[in-house]
């Protein structure tokens, strides 16, 4: 089948960029730099990513609020026009349908940025469970999305939006217009850094793109998915399909800061019930020794070896996994029983038929030092 | 289209191989290598162990994911590449240099005629 086409898929071809398979998508992994040398570039200067895979959808009417009160786990309906706000989306028993950003543009309209492999999915789940209390209108191909991130970036965008962006705060959005082109621009990115995320009409994504890469300081690169994967996971942003799905809930995951249990919503009394039973497995942080040379990856086994049966006990599975480029060694998430959830717990997971040992640990592999 | 060294003998799984005395230097093709994208471990055998010829020898993890290494020929590893232990990056940067990963005596001689000439393994990688 062919593949879709972000509207910047000429430029990533004349940048040299090595092209895959990306849930139907032909995108960028890497560009010539290398996952590696991206993945510098973000965390000290800026990086450019085209993200345009990614689904939008505008919901908007009169009751727009009971709908969006009833899809989302945090307070996205209360919100303050301008705000945006991270949340997931859950089923009645609680499992979690994706993880997404609604940004609330009036009391009227809401704009959603959802997961580019749930997107069919995901306007499903709107349309079967807002009971044409809202319109749902999906923008998907119609719009672009570009992610600027880095220490570098708010200067970047900043310079093109003619010094109106830089005050924005953490998670405000505001309409702009960047190297004359009209955007959404939102303080938001999946990298750990700060920057923006720009959405824009897809006929005007190759001028925004141009204008960022002509403009991009020393040191500042485009970045493949290859690095979009190692910055988000060095942050501990969880990616859907990985670490969250159907089968495990956002407790579980680790996100209940984004859970708001006072409020009606789907799959509140589940994990309102999940909350007041206890836990039994938790997602926990890891890192691997540089010495050990080993790489957890998606799908290993996190064994426990000490029932004396001579049979590895399988306790937990790995989630995501990959190199440290900034923080060392390797690092990874992994679903385990709670009582082996706590930071400094040594684990032991099975690395193609390798016991690997690897220690629990909490919060962000890296953190910025930059507010 | 990418162009593979003359002197080089290649397998099917990307490996090429270079004439080294009575021994055979092995590494992994620039086909290789672009396709697995940075390059952050590589694991190989000890001086001494003896590989056969299809089996794993030793594993290499990029960024992204992990794959075998393949033994091109049966034979004795006559010689590792250390450097590639703190510097796997050489893989990406040099495959045909610096990048090589082991030498190999080979035990069986007739295993070297099936190898591939660089004409014909560019014709598998154009087929990829």
């Amino acid at each position: 089948m062919e593949r879709k086409r972000t509207p910047l898929w000429q430029a990533h071809k004349q940048l040299g960029a090595r092209l895959i398979d990306f849930g139907g998508w032909d995108m960028p992994v890497a560009y010539p730099a290398g996952t590696i040398k991206e993945h510098r570039a973000v965390r000290e200067a800026v990086g450019l990513f085209d993200v345009s895979h990614m689904g939008e959808a505008v919901l908007r009417g009169p009751r727009v609020r009971e709908a969006v009160e009833r899809l989302t786990t945090n307070a996205v309906a209360s919100a303050p026009a301008g705000k945006a706000v991270y949340t997931l989306l859950c089923r009645p028993d609680g499992g979690v349908v994706d993880d997404c950003i609604f940004y609330k543009r009036s009391d009227e309209e809401f704009f959603v940025i959802v997961n580019a492999s749930n997107t069919a999915k995901d306007l499903d789940w709107f349309r079967d469970h807002t009971h044409s209390l809202c319109e749902i209108d999906d923008v998907s191909d119609r719009t672009a999305l570009v992610a600027v991130q880095g220490p570098k970036a708010v200067e970047l965008v900043d310079r093109l939006a003619g010094g109106d962006l830089a005050g924005l705060p953490s998670f405000g959005f505001t309409e702009a217009v960047v190297a004359g082109v009209e955007c959404m621009a939102a303080r938001t990115g999946y990298t750990g850094e700060d920057g923006f995320e720009l959405a824009c009409a897809a006929d005007e994504a190759m001028a925004l793109w141009t204008a960022l890469i002509d403009n991009l300081p020393p040191g500042g690169l485009p970045i493949g998915l290859g690095a979009r994967d190692t910055l988000r996971l060095e942050s501990r942003l969880p990616l859907y399909g990985n670490d969250l799905d159907d089968d495990h809930t956002p407790l579980e995951a680790g996100l209940g800061w984004a859970v708001k249990l006072d409020r009606e919503f789907i799959g509140a009394q589940a994990l309102r019930d999940q909350k007041q039973r206890g836990l039994t497995r938790q997602l926990a942080g890891f890192t691997i020794a540089e010495d050990a040379r080993a790489i957890a990856r998606h799908g290993y086994a996190v064994v426990d070896r000490s029932l004396g049966t001579g049979e590895a006990a399988v306790i937990g599975t790995v989630t995501s996994g990959g190199p440290g480029i900034c923080v060392g060694g390797s690092i990874g998430l992994a679903y385990v029983p709670v009582a082996r959830a706590k930071p400094g717990t040594a684990l032991t997971i099975d690395c193609r038929g390798k016991d690997t040992p690897a220690t629990v640990v909490a919060g962000k592999f890296y953190k910025r030092t930059q507010p | 289209m990418t162009s593979f060294p003359n002197d080089l003998r290649y397998t099917h799984d990307h490996e090429w191989l270079r004439a080294a005395g009575s021994a055979w230097r092995v590494g992994i093709t620039q086909f290789a290598v672009d396709q697995l994208g940075d390059i952050t471990l590589v694991d190989l055998p000890k001086e001494g162990d003896l590989v056969t010829k299809g089996q794993r020898f030793g594993t290499i993890e990029s960024v992204k994911s992990v794959s075998d290494l393949y033994a091109p020929v049966s034979g004795k590893v006559t010689a590792v590449n250390g450097s590639l232990k703190d510097s796997p990056e050489q893989v990406n940067s040099e495959p045909y240099g610096a990048g090589w990963m082991i030498e190999l005596e080979p035990t069986e001689q007739s295993e070297l005629s099936e190898l591939m000439p660089p004409d014909a393994y560019a014709q598998h990688v154009a087929a990829q």
